[in-house]
């Protein structure tokens, strides 16, 4: 884990979902955009840094980093 | 002073609401200082939990369909018309058959959800679904020609209505074709979106061994990226291919465009507090049912007990007392797990569901609960 900031192209903002609300609302916001976007996705979902980096192993697409703010996660992720 | 209460979807949220409000207010109702309207863009009243029956040939579509009018109390006005906006300064709704706007003083958004298959390409083409009436007579008249082959059920989009319906498809087709002596002939497949077979932890622990024994695949974390009609395959975001004779996919969801367009909420989904259900940001806007962004299941018992909280709060306010009522996430759900079996859940914000072992009543209750659904709506049960 990284406090590290990346400039995100868009913001999901997932915070009060529970899980797996973070992870789908970032798939779906994947779909949406164009590869080389970086997506910004807000989480309090305690799961959602480990599911999101498995889940872009599994799809191919790049954790940039993954930053704890206190009451919720920011997690930067680049659709390649 | 008339205090106009306005109520925005005339489905199973929208329809408890206005209903126990009826009951709750019928003194003020009778003085004429509060009138309850009801908008809904058709003029029947739709209970969907009946489609995945008739997928099977066990109900029929107008068994889960009725006039509003039945269904809603007489000192309810029930205006069949969509609406459009809302302008919050003066306190209106725009119509979109009727000229003048319509006035409110509390409004509570009841719109629910809609599918939207287009947002896969190839999916509306190829994809058949017990999601709508139609979809789930397709579906019906597709099985009963099937001599064998490869089904597919995906789940392509969460958040999606009634989250044990796919789960409730596959147990039930498997035990259909095996009571018909076809399972042999035929290859079952379940896909879902993340790395279990269902969103919530406890729902996928109970469902995935069960799913197993009775020799169902399983592919998790598949998001369907493109269905091909020609070469009958679907492929997913994470790169797997399957071939499929009978896709049946539960399609992306939104919520009503007048969401999006009145600036409730993106996706037409609201935010809400998850325990006043009040829109945030919104003075007098409230919103329940699949609509409310609250963290629960799209499920019509969440809107039940939505509605009824909602009812309490807007009585309280009408009379100048304090609203207290508030929403616990109480949600229940009863879990078909074959033709003749189900289990029950319930739990809320606090406490996850426990399925327990499915029994034989725990399906003749859930057909139970299917008849008398007409009087649940109605504010009788
Ligand atoms: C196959 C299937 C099985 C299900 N099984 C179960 C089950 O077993 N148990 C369970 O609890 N739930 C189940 N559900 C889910 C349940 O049906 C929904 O959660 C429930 O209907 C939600 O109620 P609602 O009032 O929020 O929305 P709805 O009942 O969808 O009603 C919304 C209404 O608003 C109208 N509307 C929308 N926009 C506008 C507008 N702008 N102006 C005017 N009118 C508008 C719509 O036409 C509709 O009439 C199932 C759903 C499906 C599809």
């Amino acid at each position: 884990m990284t406090t590290k900031q990346t400039e995100a192209d868009t913001t999901v903002d997932a915070r009060g979902a529970t899980c797996p609300g973070p992870l789908m609302d970032l798939i779906s916001e994947i779909r949406a955009v164009d590869t080389d976007t970086v997506i910004a996705l807000l989480s309090d979902a305690e799961k959602s840094p480990t599911e999101v980096q498995e889940w872009a192993d599994e799809s191919g697409n790049e954790v940039l980093d993954i930053a704890d703010e206190g009451d919720h996660y920011r997690i930067h992720v680049k659709k390649l | 002073m008339t205090e106009h209460i306005a109520i925005v979807g005339g489905g199973t949220g929208g329809t408890v609401l206005a209903n126990t409000l009826a009951e709750k207010l019928d003194a003020e109702l009778a003085a004429g200082e509060v009138e309850i309207t009801l908008f809904n863009d058709s003029e029947d009243h739709v209970y969907k939990p009946v489609w995945l029956y008739v997928a099977f040939g066990q109900r029929e579509p107008a068994d889960g369909r009725r006039p509003l009018r039945e269904v809603v109390d007489d000192r309810v006005t029930i205006r069949q018309d969509y609406v459009v906006d809302v302008d919050y300064e003066r306190k209106e709704l725009e119509l979109v058959d009727a000229i003048d706007p319509a006035p409110y003083d509390k409004l509570v958004v009841a719109t629910g959800a809609q599918l939207e298959p287009e947002r896969v390409p190839g999916l509306a083409e190829a994809g058949h679904h017990f999601y709508g009436e139609e979809g789930a007579q397709a579906l019906r008249d597709e099985l009963l020609e099937m001599d064998g082959g490869h089904i597919v059920l995906s789940v392509v989009g969460t958040p999606h209505m009634c989250p044990a319906a796919p789960l409730e498809f596959t147990f039930m087709v498997d035990d259909w074709l095996r009571e018909r002596g076809r399972r042999e002939a035929f290859n079952i497949t379940y896909t879902y979106p993340i790395m279990r077979v269902h969103g919530n932890e406890h729902i996928a622990e109970w469902a995935d061994p069960r799913l197993r024994e009775r020799d169902i695949g399983i592919e998790t974390m598949f998001n369907a990226e493109a269905v091909d009609p020609e070469a009958q395959t679907i492929t997913s975001m994470e790169g797997t291919e399957l071939d499929y004779d009978l896709l049946v996919a539960i399609p992306p969801h939104t919520g009503s465009d007048f969401v999006e367009s009145a600036g409730l909420g993106e996706g037409g989904w609201v935010d809400v507090d998850k325990h006043t259900l009040e829109a945030t940001g919104f003075d007098d806007v409230y919103a329940i049912g699949d609509a409310a962004q609250t963290g629960v299941p799209k499920a019509g018992s969440a809107a039940h007990y939505q509605a009824n909280v909602v009812a309490q709060r807007l009585a309280s306010d009408l009379r100048g007392q304090p609203a207290t009522a508030v929403y616990g996430g109480k949600t229940i759900c009863f879990i078909e797990t074959g033709m003749d079996d189900a289990t029950f859940v319930e739990f809320d914000y606090e406490r996850p569901p426990e399925p327990s072992e499915p029994t034989r009543a725990m399906h003749w209750s859930k057909l139970a609960y299917n008849e008398s659904y007409w009087l649940t709506a109605r504010g009788l049960l």
